[in-house]
C-alpha cells in the first residue's frame, strides 16, 4: 500500500511540474499518446501512463481517470479508439473518451475494456484526489483536503505543502493546514512531530481526534505521546463547553415548543381567569390545518408553512371565538365549571378530527430548508428545525408583545386582567375582550401547532400530548404575564435537557413535575404573580 | 333533643334520611339480588350471566370511587383531577398480592418472582414487594399507600393555600407523573403490561363464578359502607365545616377554623375510598396498568360526579352508574359516537344541570353549589324571588 502511494506522489508531482509550465496544446497531444498507453498489456507501461496523464494537466484527466477507475474505459477493436460505453439493445454505444464525440454502435464483442488491477487502482484514487487538491472548485478543494485528513499518508506532506502555497480560501487553508499537521504527527522529524501537536490541539475535527489519539498510544515517543495527551486534553474540555452549549440549546427549543403551546393558556388564564382543557386540541387544529394546506398545495411544500400559520391562526381563532361565545361565556365565574366544559369540547374536537379524516397519524411534510443542520465544529451542529423554532418562537412572542402593550386591545386586556369589574366600569366591553382574548389566544395555539406539525405526529392525539405540560408552564411561570411564560417555558426546558443524560428521559419529566407540584407550595401563583387586592378574589 | 348522647342522635339523623334509605336498599338489595339471579339456571329468564355480574361489580368500584371524589368536591371545593392516581395505586397493591398469588404458576415458574421480573432478568423481589403475598398486610397496603401520598401531597398543597384551578392542576401533575413512572420496567411494577394474569384470590380461582359473585357482594358492601362513611363525615359537625370551607374558606379561616386540616382530612379518607375501589376492581377486570394512572381518566370520574350532582353523594353514584353503562352500550353499539357523547354530556351537564341530575329531583337548597340555575338563565326565566336556592 505504502509503495502505491510513493508511486502516486511521484505522479502527482509530475504533474505538478506541468502544473508550473501550462501549455495546453503540447498537453492534449500528450494525453492523447498517454492513454493509448493505457491499452498496452503491461501494468508497468499503464502505470506511466497513469503518471502521464496527470502531468498533462489537461482538464478531462479527472474523468478520463474516474471512468478508467470504475472500468468504464474500452478500446474499439477495429478502429482502435479509446471510449466510453453505453448499454443499449444489440450493442454498445459508444463515445470517444478523448473528444466526447459520440461514435458508431458496436457489437459487445467489437469493444475490449482497458484492464486495472488492485494496484493501479490505488494508484489512480490517490492521484484523483491529488487532483481535486488543484481543483477550480472550492467545494472540491475543500473535500478533498479533507480526504487526506482521513487517511493520512506521510509521503503526501510535499504535495499538501505545494496546495497549501497556492491555496487563498481561509477554510481550505486551515483544513490543508490540519492535514499537513496531521501528517507530520506521524511523520519522521521529532520536533516537527510536537510542533505538529501544538498545531492541531484545539482542532474540532473527530479525524484529528484520532490522529492525536494513535499520537498519545505510541510508545516510541514519550514527549510526543505527553504532548498529544495534553492536547486532548484541551480538546476534551472544551468539547465539555460545546456539548454544554448543544444541551442548552436543546433547552430552549424544548422550551420554544412548550412557550407556543402554552402562551395562548397564559393569555386566556390571566384575562379571564379560565382553564380551557380544549386548548391541546387547539393545537392539534392548527397541525391539521398544516396538513389540509400542504394537500391542498402539494406542488409548493417549501411555501407551504407560509400559508399554514396565517390560515391556521384565522381557523383556530374562530373556533376559540365559537367555543366563548356558546360556552364560556355562559359559565363566567365558575372556572372550575369551565373547565369541566372546555374538556368536553376537547374531546368533541378530538371525536371530529378523528371522523372527518380519520384515526391514523397524517403525514406532513417537513419543507427542504427546515431539514438538515448546521455544523459549527466537529463537536457542535445545530439541527434547522430546532433553530426555526427557537426563532419563530421568539417571534411570536415579540408579536404578541406588541399586540398587549401597544395596541387598544392590549389595553384592555391587561384591563381586564388587572381588574374586571373596575375595568368594565370604566366603559371597557369586557364581553368582547373576553371574546378577543380566547380567540387571540387559541390562534396562538393553532400557531403553535403549525410548528409541532414539523417536529411529532399529527394526530388526533397531538393536543393531549401537550397539554399538560402546558399547564405546567402556565402554573410555573405565572398567569397574565408573558414574561413569566416565556422564562417558565425556558426553565423547564433546559432542566428537562440538562436532567436527561443523568436520569433518562422519562425520569427528567417526573422530577421536572414533582418539582413544579413542590415550587406551587413555595409560590402558588407561579414566579412572576400578579399583585393586588382583585387577583385574590 | 338534648340527651347527653349527641352522637347517635345525628347518625340516626343522617340515616334516616329518604335517600340513604334508598341507596342502601338499592345497594344491599343487588347485593343479595345478584348473585342470586346468576346462581338461576340458564334457561331461565332472569338468569344473570356471570360477565354480566362482573360489569355490574365493575360498576360499583367506579361508583365508590364517585362517591370518594364527590366527597371532596362536593362538600371540600377540592376539583381532584388526580383522584384515578388514588384508584390506580389501591389496584396495584391488590395487583401486588395477586401477583404473588400466582406463585410457580406463571409462564417462567420461577418459584418467587413475577414474570415480568424474570423476563427483565432480575434476580431478587425488590424490596417493596415484601409482605405482599400475606393477604391482610396486602389490605392494609391498598388503604394506606394511597392514604399517605394523600396525607403528603395535601399536607404541602393545603397548608400553602394552593387552591381552585391551581389545585387542579397539580393533581393532574400528581397522576401525570406516576403515569410516566409507572410505565417504565425499572419500576418493578410490569411497566407497560402492568400486572395480569392472576389466577386465584384467598385459594379460590378468580375465574369461577363463585369468586365473582363475592366479588360483587364484596363491592357492593364497600360501596353501601363507603356510602355511610360519607353520609356520617357530611352530616356530622365537621361535615358543615367542610361546607363553610367549599363556600367561604377565606370566612371560615378568620373563624377560627384551621381550614387545611379540615381538608387533609376529608382528603385522606376520600384518597383511602378511591383506593378501596381500585383494590376490588381489579380483581374483577383481571388486570391493572399505567394506563389507569391517565389524566384524562381522573377528569372522566368527575363528570361523573357532576352529572349525577355534586353534593348529594348518591348523585356521584348514581353518575358513575349511568355514564359506565351508558359508555358499555355506546363504545359496542356506536364507538364512532361516544366521545361526541361524553363530551356533549360535559357540556350540557355544566351549562344546563349545575346540579346534576340529583339537582332536578331535590329541592334541598343546602346540598349542592348555591344557585340552582346559572344566573343567565334565571335572568330569563320568570322564577319567583326565593325559588331559585338559599
Amino acid at each position: 500500500m505504502f509503495r502505491a502511494f510513493a508511486r502516486a506522489i511521484v505522479v502527482v508531482l509530475g504533474f505538478l511540474a506541468a502544473v508550473q509550465v501550462p501549455n495546453t496544446a503540447v498537453a492534449a497531444s500528450d494525453l492523447d499518446a498517454a492513454v493509448a498507453k493505457l491499452t498496452e498489456k503491461s501494468f508497468s507501461v499503464k502505470e506511466a501512463a497513469i503518471a502521464e496523464i496527470v502531468a498533462s494537466g489537461d482538464p478531462r484527466a479527472v474523468d478520463l481517470l474516474s471512468a478508467y477507475l470504475e472500468g468504464g474505459l474500452f478500446r474499439n477493436k477495429k478502429t482502435g479508439a479509446i471510449v466510453t460505453v453505453e448499454k443499449t439493445e444489440g450493442g454498445y454505444l459508444t463515445t470517444d473518451a478523448l473528444t466526447g464525440s459520440a461514435l458508431e454502435k458496436v457489437k459487445k464483442r467489437g469493444v475490449k475494456k482497458i484492464r486495472i488491477n488492485n494496484k493501479l487502482r490505488g494508484i489512480v484514487k490517490t492521484a484523483l484526489g491529488a487532483l481535486q487538491l488543484f481543483s477550480d472548485s472550492t467545494e472540491t478543494r475543500l473535500k478533498a483536503a479533507r480526504t487526506i485528513l482521513a487517511n493520512p499518508s506521510p509521503a503526501m506532506v510535499g504535495l499538501l505543502e505545494k496546495a497549501l502555497a497556492q491555496e487563498d480560501d481561509a477554510d481550505i487553508r486551515e483544513s490543508l493546514t490540519h492535514s499537513l499537521a496531521a501528517l507530520k504527527v506521524i511523520g519522521d522529524d521529532p520536533a516537527a512531530r510536537i510542533a505538529a501537536v501544538s498545531t492541531l490541539s484545539g482542532s474540532m475535527d473527530p479525524s484529528i481526534w484520532q490522529v492525536l489519539g494513535r499520537a498519545a498510544d505510541q510508545k516510541d515517543d514519550p514527549a510526543l505521546a505527553a504532548a498529544a495527551q495534553q492536547a486532548l486534553e484541551s480538546i476534551e474540555n472544551q468539547k465539555a463547553i460545546y456539548s454544554l452549549i448543544e444541551t442548552i440549546f436543546f433547552g430552549l427549543s424544548l422550551g420554544a415548543v412548550l412557550m407556543l403551546a402554552a402562551v395562548g393558556l397564559a393569555i386566556t388564564f390571566g384575562v379571564m381567569g379560565v382553564i380551557n382543557m380544549a386548548h391541546g386540541e387547539m393545537l392539534m387544529l392548527g397541525a391539521y390545518t398544516t396538513f389540509v394546506v400542504q394537500s391542498l398545495m402539494p406542488n409548493a411544500i417549501e411555501y407551504s408553512l407560509f400559508v399554514a400559520i396565517p390560515a391556521a391562526f384565522i381557523v383556530t381563532g374562530l373556533v376559540g371565538i365559537a367555543i366563548e361565545r356558546s360556552i364560556i361565556r355562559l359559565l363566567y365565574g365558575r372556572p372550575l365549571e369551565t373547565l369541566l366544559a372546555t374538556f368536553g369540547v376537547s374531546l368533541f374536537l378530538q371525536q371530529a378530527v378523528r371522523t372527518i379524516f380519520s384515526p391514523l397519524n397524517q403525514p406532513v411534510t417537513t419543507p427542504d430548508w427546515m431539514s438538515g443542520f448546521y455544523a459549527v465544529n466537529g463537536a457542535l451542529s445545530l439541527t434547522y428545525n430546532r433553530l426555526y423554532i427557537i426563532a419563530f418562537c421568539i417571534l411570536v412572542f415579540v408579536a404578541l408583545l406588541l399586540v398587549l402593550k401597544r395596541t387598544p386591545l392590549g389595553l384592555q386586556m391587561r384591563a381586564v386582567t388587572q381588574n374586571r369589574a373596575m375595568a368594565s366600569s370604566m366603559g371597557i366591553r369586557t364581553g368582547r375582550v373576553d371574546a378577543l382574548t380566547f380567540g387571540l389566544g387559541s390562534g396562538i395555539a393553532g400557531v403553535g401547532g403549525v410548528a409541532l406539525s414539523q417536529l411529532t405526529n399529527v394526530g388526533p392525539n397531538l393536543g393531549q400530548a401537550y397539554i399538560v405540560d402546558s399547564f405546567m408552564v402556565v402554573v410555573f411561570g405565572g398567569v397574565g404575564n408573558l414574561w413569566g411564560t416565556l422564562v417558565g417555558a425556558m426553565t423547564l426546558g433546559v432542566a428537562n435537557k440538562f436532567m436527561e443524560p443523568f436520569t433518562g428521559a422519562v425520569v427528567a419529566k417526573i422530577l421536572v413535575l414533582v418539582f413544579i407540584i413542590l415550587f406551587i407550595q413555595r409560590r402558588p401563583r407561579g414566579l412572576f404573580a400578579l399583585k393586588g387586592r382583585a387577583v385574590e378574589s | 333533643m338534648s340527651s347527653p348522647t349527641r352522637f347517635p342522635s345525628f347518625i340516626l339523623r343522617s340515616l334516616s334520611g329518604r335517600a340513604p334509605v334508598t341507596v342502601l336498599t338499592l345497594v344491599l338489595g343487588a347485593a343479595f339480588l345478584v348473585p342470586v339471579l346468576n346462581l338461576l339456571p340458564e334457561s331461565n329468564l332472569f338468569h344473570m350471566p356471570t360477565f354480566m355480574v362482573g360489569l355490574v361489580g365493575k360498576y360499583l368500584c367506579y361508583a365508590l370511587l364517585a362517591l370518594s371524589v364527590d366527597l371532596v368536591w362536593g362538600y371540600c371545593g377540592i376539583l381532584s383531577l388526580g383522584h384515578g392516581a388514588f384508584f390506580a395505586l389501591g389496584g396495584y397493591a391488590m395487583g401486588m398480592h395477586l401477583m404473588r398469588q400466582i406463585g410457580d404458576r406463571g409462564v417462567y415458574g420461577h418459584p418467587v418472582l413475577p414474570d415480568f421480573m424474570v423476563f427483565l432478568n432480575w434476580d431478587v423481589l425488590p424490596w417493596y414487594w415484601y409482605g405482599f403475598d400475606n393477604f391482610l398486610f396486602a389490605m392494609v397496603m391498598v388503604a394506606l399507600v394511597p392514604g399517605i401520598l394523600a396525607f403528603a401531597f395535601g399536607w404541602f398543597a393545603f397548608r400553602s393555600r394552593v387552591t381552585g384551578v391551581y389545585l387542579s392542576i397539580i393533581t393532574q401533575a400528581m397522576t401525570y407523573a406516576l403515569l410516566l413512572a409507572f410505565f417504565r420496567n425499572d419500576m418493578g411494577f410490569g411497566g407497560n403490561n402492568g400486572l395480569t394474569d392472576f389466577r386465584d384470590l384467598l385459594g379460590l380461582d378468580l375465574r369461577s363464578d363463585a369468586m365473582r359473585r363475592g366479588l360483587f357482594i364484596a363491592s357492593a358492601l364497600a360501596l353501601a359502607i363507603g356510602y355511610v362513611l360519607c353520609l356520617l363525615v357530611t352530616s356530622s359537625r365537621l361535615g358543615k365545616v367542610l361546607v363553610t370551607i367549599r363556600d367561604a374558606e377565606s370566612r371560615s379561616r378568620f373563624l377560627g377554623y384551621r381550614v387545611e386540616n379540615f381538608k387533609l382530612f376529608v382528603f385522606t379518607l376520600s384518597a383511602i375510598l378511591a383506593g378501596v375501589a381500585g383494590a376490588l376492581y381489579v380483581p374483577q377486570v383481571g388486570i391493572i396498568n399505567p394506563g389507569e394512572f391517565s389524566p384524562i381518566n381522573s377528569i372522566e370520574i368527575v363528570i361523573w360526579v357532576a352529572l349525577g350532582g355534586r353534593g348529594y353523594l348518591f348523585g356521584a353514584i348514581f353518575g358513575a352508574l349511568a355514564v359506565n353503562a351508558a359508555k358499555s352500550y355506546f363504545t359496542v353499539a356506536f364507538p364512532e359516537i361516544w366521545l361526541f357523547f361524553l363530551g356533549a354530556l360535559f357540556i350540557l351537564t355544566t351549562l344546563f344541570l349545575p346540579r346534576g341530575a340529583a339537582g332536578l329531583i331535590t329541592r334541598n337548597p343546602d346540598a349542592g353549589s348555591a344557585t340552582v340555575l346559572p344566573a343567565w338563565l334565571s335572568s330569563i326565566l320568570p322564577v319567583r324571588k326565593g325559588e331559585s336556592g338559599s
